[in-house]
């Protein structure tokens, strides 16, 4: 186990005329034994990120250090990390135990302790049955498993994830959700996870690190992260509706944009000096919520109500809506960060 | 679109199938009959009977052994020449395929200068065949001193840009993934290769050998021009002589020999017909 350090770490792609940057120094200090979900739209660098620490990419400027030992130059075998793809990349000729055991083979760990390891890994992940098949012989969900097994025998520093979950089906990603943290309660291990799905990464997550364009935007627990934005990208990428962001409203002054999530409006009979007054454009049943777009002057704003206390209003009914004085978030207009 | 199954095309795919398969197979009947009739009859019966003869045994003996016919012609013994062509053959479609599969991993997984050129070099190959370039390719075996050796008649038909390339497509249809795991997992590039890639190749390598062998088999010109010694004859070349050689040509021994050469390819196609397909049509990723 080991801590992670990016210290101002950049990537470049390219040369001269072509050069491309799509990593603009990040800074980040990961402790010892965190969960760390590295999430951000597609294109943002986060893969990138991860692989740069695999060492599957070079690193163009500054250094990642795992444990104390700054990893630039070492090949990805020798950092003492283990990474789950996104398709799983099993070796295909290989039986579920040869995939598992492969990289231990290399390594000239003596047979019998491979084959308790593997055996170890087989009974954490319920891969038991299936040592001798091949992974086309298994499920989507099971030779997910055998990939993470294949991580877990290595007994790493660092486990890395590079969107595990993405080609589960929705019932199995939750479960395989949860199967995650239970393992790394269990080991312990320092993690990164990437992806782009907001809720992976909220119910994953120690921490998070929201990333876009190749920044670091916010690095925070997922608390902090939903509750205190960082920045206007940061407020509309988490949370589903996202935050209402307002630039030309009442008592929003120039310059400024005001956030406010849509669980945070409450809709009250009377205006009021500190509230709205808007129109519905839409409403969407969500069981146990509902979701009312509104339109206030030229900008829309999303309110979140319960089923049970409101009924649902009519498409173009006039509403007075007032926001939680407390629950007001503010943006420089300028430059998207939070004042 | 579905053809629909009807008595009426379904008679005619048949009769199209049987006139395909008459129009192959009839030649080599015919082979197989005169190669089982002596000399005379062949000789005296116009147009050749389509019936077997009696003389199988006697015919074989002299094509396999060699010896002296009734008519007092002398053959020379056929199987050191299936020896010949059989070594040949393994040594040109095993060279082929290892020296193909390491040129793809080189062109496909390393990055060298001029990789580009030397792929296109390689594939441009591809329009030169064996007698375009016959002249030159004999200057040279014959100034290195190796005419009427096995080396002379495999090393300069070793060499195969299609191979190359066939196996160039194959290890661009593996994932990267499996690279970069493979990396991860501390597999240098050599490791990786026999580890990974040769046993995801092996269908890929089981087409190349049935066709590489049959090619191998059946080279011609090459071993005309290379050997001038009658030990190095491989088979193709010990029919030809059997017909230009002596005065009187003993055809039913001809047809012996060309039954004889036939046998050997055949015998890999089918045994390795089930993987042969597979390697066409599947890629088992």
């Amino acid at each position: 186990m080991a801590a992670i350090t990016f210290n101002n770490v950049i990537k470049r792609y390219g040369k001269g005329k072509h050069e491309l940057q799509v990593i603009h120094g990040v800074n980040a200090e990961i402790s010892d034994g965190e969960f760390i979900v590295i999430v951000g739209p597609s294109g943002c660098g986060k893969s990138t990120l991860l692989r740069m620490v695999a060492g599957l990419e070079e690193i163009s400027g500054g250094d990642i250090a795992i444990g104390n030992r700054v990893v630039n130059t070492l090949e990805p075998a020798e950092r003492d990390i283990a990474m789950v793809f996104q398709n799983y990349a099993l070796y295909p000729h290989m039986s579920v135990f040869d995939n598992m055991a492969y990289g231990l083979k290399i390594a000239k760990v003596p047979k019998d302790e491979i084959r308790a390891r593997v055996a170890k890994a087989a009974a954490i992940l319920e891969l038991g049955p299936f040592l001798e098949r091949k992974p086309r012989q298994l499920s989507g969900g099971q030779r997910q498993r055998v990939a993470m097994g294949r991580a877990i025998v290595r007994q790493p520093q660092v486990f890395l994830f590079d969107e595990p979950l993405s080609n589960l089906d929705a019932k199995l990603r939750a479960q395989t959700r949860l199967e995650i943290q239970k393992l790394h309660r269990e080991l312990g291990i320092t993690s990164l996870f990437v992806t782009h799905d907001q809720v992976e990464a909220m119910t994953l997550a120690q921490r998070m690190i929201v990333m876009n364009a190749g920044q670091m935007e916010q690095f925070g627990t997922p608390e902090e992260v939903y509750h205190r934005p960082a920045s206007t990208f940061v407020a509309s990428f988490i949370g589903s509706p996202p935050m209402n962001l307002l630039s030309t409203a009442p008592h929003v002054k120039t310059g400024t944009i005001l956030g406010i999530r849509p669980e945070h409006l409450q809709i009250v009979p009377q205006p009021a000096d500190t509230g709205w007054t808007v129109q519905v454009e839409a409403v969407e049943m969500l069981g146990a919520e509902r979701l009312l777009y509104t339109r206030l002057d030229s900008e829309q704003l999303i309110v979140r109500v319960n089923e049970e206390q409101d009924l649902a209003p009519a498409i173009g009914a006039r509403l007075h809506v007032v926001p939680q004085p407390d629950r007001l978030h503010w943006f420089d207009e300028a430059t998207g960060k939070r004042l | 679109m579905m053809i629909e199954r009807r008595p009426v095309l379904d008679f005619f795919t048949h009769v199209i199938l049987l006139a395909g398969v008459v129009v192959i197979a009839f030649p080599v009947y015919l082979a197989f009959i005169a190669s089982t009739q002596s000399a005379e009859q062949i000789a005296s019966s116009h147009p050749l009977s389509l019936l077997p003869g009696n003389h199988v045994l006697d015919t074989y003996r002299l094509a396999l052994f060699g010896g002296k016919t009734y008519g007092g012609a002398t053959i020379a013994a056929g199987w050191p020449m299936m020896w010949v062509s059989l070594v040949v053959a393994l040594t040109i479609t095993i060279g082929k395929i290892a020296i193909s599969l390491l040129s793809a991993f080189a062109i496909v997984y390393f990055r060298f200068p001029f990789k580009g050129a030397v792929f296109w070099m390689i594939f441009i190959t591809l329009m030169l065949p064996v007698e375009v370039r016959i002249g030159p390719t004999y200057e040279v075996i014959s100034n290195l001193g190796m005419l009427n050796s096995y080396a002379g008649l495999t090393v300069p038909l070793i060499a195969s840009a299609t191979a190359t390339f066939l196996f160039r497509q194959f290890f661009l249809t593996v994932p990267d993934e499996l690279v970069e795991a493979a990396r991860i997992d501390g597999a240098g590039p050599m490791r990786f290769f026999f580890d990974v890639l040769l046993p995801l190749s092996k269908t890929s390598m089981a087409a190349l050998f049935v066709i590489q062998f049959i090619y191998g088999w059946n080279q011609y010109l090459w071993p005309l021009m290379v050997t001038t010694s009658e030990d190095m004859y491989p088979i193709v070349l010990g029919i030809k002589r059997a017909i230009f050689g002596e005065v009187y040509i003993e055809w039913n021994v001809v047809m012996a020999t060309a039954i004889l050469a036939m046998l050997p390819p055949a015998l890999v196609v089918i045994l390795m017909q089930k993987w042969f397909v597979k390697g066409l049509v599947d890629t088992e990723k």
